[in-house]
């Protein structure tokens, strides 16, 4: 039996965040919540037999227990995402954060999804976008030698980015460097976004340097970049290594491009691509916890 | 055009658009001899930063000598008069750092975006309008837009709080019918009480042209650098400006001998490469591609092999945006590409 599920924000990546969820084994999408009744998520939830409401998360709440949601997605931003993870949690549901408020642990799937199995989270923070993209990069560095420093810088096509993202941009690079430094593993860790409006829209890029503590060990860093870039594709088919690693001095670069399925947004929007399938994929993995009996969600555990 | 009796602020970048020029390797000392030297020849505002804005220190664009704290804690007690501002690019900085330039004595933030972005802006103006500073909205590569999106994304910048506006020609690339195109229709729009500022970059060199174009239209804040020392082939040299207008009758209350003597005699010495329209600068004028790629365009040039000139027109070529020095190294890495199997 599916697990249900609701998301709250109806802009581009609750938008997208749906079309993958109907694709799913695990879950079951029943909710699109949002705040803009003229909004085109809203539109394509109800087209798609979705419950819908323009009343942001409150038109949501007093439904959960008789729809049995228990797994909530946050695409709005972040600065209601507290309210919204503690509304959520008192109905007895997971809140996935797609949003950098990051209250929650962060979950870079390639890098850390085991570590969440089992560890009965109520609230889980997919990082950033940007995020996604370049913390399996700098792990896959971290990984072979100490990282004094991991800086990213993640460009986007305009078009992609949405009035969510362009509210939080301080937190996505706040929220992005904290995880570089938790997850990748970079001793500091500094994030960049870059909105770019080109025409015909730019796919999404990630630049990853690394500041190795010894002279980089080339080999090394290449096959554990590689096997990473294996690992993302599993779930982002069109991420991939633009060139040939760059080493000069103790600096690593990683250029990396990420093509989206076209769910929502057209190819270019791999940012929301990424967001998206990290978050469904750690969804599923707490959906098949929730399905075995082994994770019951209850307000009782909840700690962010 | 009659300018006599104007009043126009001139806002001095070798500070902020000069460490571009010089790696970010700016010393305090030479810092606060600038800065004093600046202030004591009457020049009423300077801007003190990493050349990308606070937190610019980087990989992508160079690690500061000294931190933006370090440097204004520096400069600012020793002013007299002038006001110091720092320049602020969402994306890069914060409004974390926005709070500590405001607690060191900042008075004015300028905050860059590019010129379709402005919304990205947003918290950090109306984060700078609750510290009381001077709010300025920064447009950059306004080149890249045509007149009525420059005016869209100002009101933007105005609905949030900002109180002045730059049209900024980051890449050196417009002529002063542009600029007068740009200038008088944001004058013309905006609330009367919404001041109007303007960027240039000397690439073409035609920046002391633009600025006066500028003035004429109605921009009452002209940005320049002493000896013009900032990014590309430097800004507007803020002697000539302020030469050319004393003589159109503009006042700037600038001590004109004083201010050549900053440039000269403080500025010039600290140059580690004459400052001015070669080639390379000149390219980024021509193809329309952001100042502070020189530099990094020349180092990737040299590591990957590309001249600097193709890889400065391909970066205009491809329309990057300010911020996307990373780009010059993979644009590089795809022309070596292309080399290779052809």
């Amino acid at each position: 039996m599916k697990i249900n599920c609701a998301m709250i924000g109806s802009g581009n990546i609750g938008t997208d965040l749906m079309a993958k969820l109907q694709r799913s084994d695990v879950l079951n999408p029943v909710w699109m919540v949002g705040i803009d009744p003229d909004s085109d998520g809203l539109a394509k939830a109800k087209a798609a037999g979705l419950k819908t409401t323009a009343d942001g998360v409150d038109g949501l709440i007093p439904h959960m227990k008789e729809d049995n949601i228990q797994i909530v997605f946050d695409a709005t931003s972040a600065y209601v995402h507290k309210e919204n993870s503690d509304k959520v949690q008192a109905q007895d549901a997971v809140m996935i954060d797609l949003t950098p408020a990051a209250i929650g642990p962060f979950c870079v799937p390639p890098v850390n999804l085991q570590e969440h199995l089992g560890a009965q989270e109520m609230n889980v923070n997919m990082v950033t976008c940007g995020g996604q993209a370049t913390i399996p990069m700098v792990y896959a560095v971290s990984r072979v030698q100490d990282v004094v420093y991991g800086e990213i810088v993640a460009t986007v096509a305009s078009k992609s980015a949405g009035p969510g993202t362009r509210k939080n941009i301080d937190e996505f690079t706040r929220t992005t460097a904290g995880a570089i430094e938790k997850v990748g593993g970079a001793r500091k860790g500094k994030a960049i976004i870059i909105l770019n409006p080109a025409e015909p829209p730019l796919m999404m890029r990630d630049t990853i340097h690394c500041l190795t503590e010894t002279v980089p060990e080339e080999d090394k860093i290449r096959a554990s970049v590689e096997e990473m870039i294996g690992e993302v594709q599993k779930y982002v088919p069109g991420y991939r290594l633009l060139h040939k690693i760059v080493f000069d001095g103790n600096r690593v670069s990683i250029f990396v491009e990420v093509e989206g399925l076209g769910d929502y947004l057209p190819k270019y929007a791999g940012n929301l691509d990424i967001m998206t399938a990290a978050a469904s994929r750690t969804a599923e993995m707490i959906g098949e916890e929730i399905a075995s009996g082994r994770f019951t969600p209850s307000a009782a555990l909840a700690t962010a | 055009m009659d300018l006599k009796g104007k009043k126009v602020t001139l806002h001095d970048m070798c500070l902020r658009d000069g460490m571009h020029a010089k790696r970010q390797q700016i010393t305090v000392d030479q810092m606060v001899a600038i800065a004093t030297g600046l202030d004591d020849a009457g020049v009423p505002m300077i801007e003190v930063t990493h050349g990308d804005g606070l937190d610019g220190s980087s990989i992508n664009y160079g690690f500061g000598l000294h931190t933006d704290e370090e440097y204004l804690s520096a400069v600012i007690p020793k002013l007299k008069n002038a006001k110091v501002s720092c320049l602020l690019v969402p994306g890069i900085g914060t409004v974390d750092q926005l709070k500590m330039a405001a607690d060191l004595g900042i008075s004015c933030v300028r905050v860059a975006t590019h010129c379709t972005e402005a919304d990205c802006g947003e918290q950090h103006i109306k984060m700078a309008r609750d510290l009381n500073l001077d709010t300025v909205g920064f447009l950059m590569m306004a080149h890249m837009e045509p007149p009525a999106t420059i005016l869209e994304q100002a009101k933007k910048f105005v609905s949030y709080g900002a109180t002045c506006i730059y049209v900024t020609d980051s890449a050196g690339y417009m002529l002063p019918d542009e600029v007068k195109e740009k200038v008088s229709l944001l004058r013309a729009e905006l609330p009367a009480e919404i001041e109007l500022g303007f960027h240039a970059h000397n690439n073409l060199s035609v920046s002391v042209a633009n600025s006066l174009a500028a003035v004429e239209a109605g921009a009452n804040r002209i940005d320049g650098s002493a000896a013009g020392l900032g990014a590309g082939a430097g800004n507007t040299p803020l002697e000539a400006f302020a030469a050319v207008a004393e003589r159109c009758g503009i006042d700037t209350g600038v001590d004109l001998f004083k201010l050549m003597d900053v440039a000269e005699d403080i500025v010039k010495p600290i140059m580690d490469q004459p400052v001015r329209v070669d080639r390379d600068a000149l390219s980024l004028g021509y193809a329309g591609t952001y100042s502070t790629f020189l530099l990094h365009a020349q180092r990737f040039s040299k590591l990957h092999g590309i001249p600097v000139r193709d890889l400065l027109v391909e970066c205009g070529r491809r329309r990057t945006v300010a911020g996307q020095e990373d780009m010059i190294e993979s644009i590089a890495l795809d022309m070596l590409k292309e080399r290779e199997t052809a």
